[in-house]
């Protein structure tokens, strides 16, 4: 699938899949990574170390903060897919060197796919199925 | 790829000026790419967001260190509030771990070269654009009266955006930027007479819900003083998403006006009065200042405290900027507030302190500090006229 690069790299993963947007900040805990945002579809799940594909990010600027913490605390996603990314994840992808892809079909990937981001050139493919 | 970049705009996104200049630039053309941009402009001010280390946490710190290693601010730069007086934090009751970590954030920014006054209302304390300047601002209160009230330029700016912009003296062209998106797009009359700043912050919460980022354009106010206005903006933007308004006869931008109208009545104030008014508030602290109180307000703020004692069991903190807390001390409007019992607060505000548990009961007269002190802080608030607010702090 080609996207659009929002931060380069390439990495390949296991996907975490949501359909509803994420606030990092009040929503993701910056130590552990985990989804605490009540009745959030991935509540209860951690995004480090996983691909994780959501729409498009919602809630305050300091979620690019919370991204940073996660990284810095190597709890980070490995990558991020979304179908439009908003400015709080772009900056939070960017000052953590987390590799971005974005304008991707997000619903035809699955959560526990592997796949493959080549965020340099916005390219998304599923290696497994 | 349709983001075109000048020679030195390239230089500073290879790193030739520097990591911190690298970063900065990669955040400014990702966004003026994600918004279609089609090249960066200078700015000449720039307002920055994400200062309390309360909300910041270790993390952001640690960015802003990064950041202070090589970053130098290149336009004039100015902070957001801090979440302590730094000077008499010790008397609010603040601790000690927590102002050792706010003034490393505090010395991150000022390594930076930014000027570390710490408000949401620069425009009263030197950091003042004029009509049509473009500027890049974070902090929305002050984004929607620099927009609206006097007319400069600028998106809603985050903390790291912004001070990529001071970094750079650049922003993306998009958004507020350009003209065709200052348009108005509903208007709103307003039948009935507004007086004060806690009415003034009630239209905000009307406005702001009902509007969300729609733009409004606002009728029927015959009069509105500046700190009437700063109530105003503060409150669209944190009820709505509001970043830039019209006030017919009021505010100094160029809109058609739109024909889809809202009326706004007497009934609909009272009823965003009862909703920021909580019956069994137990009222233990009192704040004005939200957004930082003028000398204005400082000065009637102090004459109605004068020869007066707060009750026991509360607490009242006036916050304002610290230039204008230093005039304050100069004016004697200092000793009647603190011979008072209450606090003239410099560079902090309730709204980013830490606070919770400290207090179970706000009364103000700042709709926008409502929200936060219940979102928050989780206390329960009271909206009242400052002379309402003052009469209840010595009652």
């Amino acid at each position: 699938m080609q996207g659009r690069k929002i931060f380069k790299g390439k990495v390949l993963g296991e996907a975490l899949v949501t359909g509803e947007d994420i606030s990092f900040y009040g929503g993701c805990d910056p130590e552990t990574g985990e989804i605490v945002e009540k009745g959030h579809h991935l509540e209860g799940k951690s995004v480090a170390g996983k691909i994780l594909v959501f729409p498009t990010g919602k809630g305050s600027t300091v979620g690019s903060y919370v991204l940073y913490a996660l990284k810095k605390a190597e709890r980070a996603p490995l990558a991020i897919i979304n179908r439009t990314t908003d400015p709080v994840v772009a900056v939070g992808c960017i000052i953590s060197e987390i590799p971005a892809v974005d304008q991707i079909e997000i619903d035809k990937i699955k959560t526990g796919q592997k796949v493959e981001v080549d965020a340099d050139n916005g390219v998304v493919s599923i290696i497994e199925q | 790829m349709g983001l075109k970049l000048t020679q030195e705009e390239k230089e500073m996104l290879d790193g030739k000026q520097g990591r911190a200049t690298r970063k900065a630039m990669e955040i400014i053309t990702t966004l003026g790419e994600i918004y279609g941009a089609q090249r960066l402009i200078p700015v000449s001010s720039v307002q920055i967001a994400g200062v309390s280390y309360h909300n910041l946490g270790e993390a952001g710190l640690e960015y802003l260190a990064e950041m202070a290693e090589d970053g130098r601010a290149r336009v004039l730069t100015t902070l957001n509030p801090a979440g302590m007086d730094l000077s008499e934090w010790k008397k609010h009751g603040i601790s000690e771990d927590f102002a050792i970590n706010q003034q490393r954030v505090v010395d991150a920014f000022e390594k930076m070269g930014v000027i570390t006054t710490c408000t949401c209302t620069p425009y009263l304390i030197g950091n003042l654009p004029h009509f049509g300047e473009h500027i890049a601002w974070a902090e929305s209160s002050a984004v929607c009266f620099s927009n609206s009230v006097i007319g400069a330029l600028t998106n809603r700016e985050g903390g790291p955006s912004a001070l990529a912009s001071a970094l750079t003296g650049r922003t993306a062209e998009y958004g507020l930027h350009l003209q065709e998106n200052r348009i108005a797009e509903v208007k709103y009359e307003i039948k009935t007479e507004l007086s004060e700043t806690d009415d003034f912050g009630l239209l905000g919460q009307v406005i702001g819900e009902r509007t969300g980022k729609t733009i409004p354009y606002i009728t029927g106010i015959k009069h509105a003083t500046t700190e009437e206005l700063k109530s105003f903006s503060a409150s669209v933007a944190t009820y709505g998403g509001v970043a830039i308004f019209h006030m017919e006869g009021i505010t100094p931008n160029r809109t058609t006006i739109p024909e889809k109208t809202e009326i706004v009545t007497r009934e609909d104030l009272n009823k965003a009065r009862d909703a920021l008014d909580d019956e069994d508030a137990e009222i233990d602290f009192i704040s004005v200042g939200c957004p930082h109180a003028s000398i204005k307000e400082i000065a009637a703020v102090a004459e109605l405290l004068d020869g007066k004692k707060v009750t026991d069991g509360k607490t009242v903190w006036i916050t304002t900027a610290k230039p204008t807390k230093d005039l304050a001390i100069k004016m004697g409007f200092y000793d009647k507030i603190e011979k008072a019992g209450a606090f003239l607060v410099a560079d902090a505000c309730c709204a980013v302190a830490p606070l919770e548990g400290r207090f179970t009961g706000l009364m103000t007269d700042s709709a926008k500090a409502c929200f936060y002190a219940r979102g928050k802080n989780k206390f329960k608030t009271e909206i009242r006229t400052v002379d309402d607010c003052i009469k209840e702090a010595v009652s």
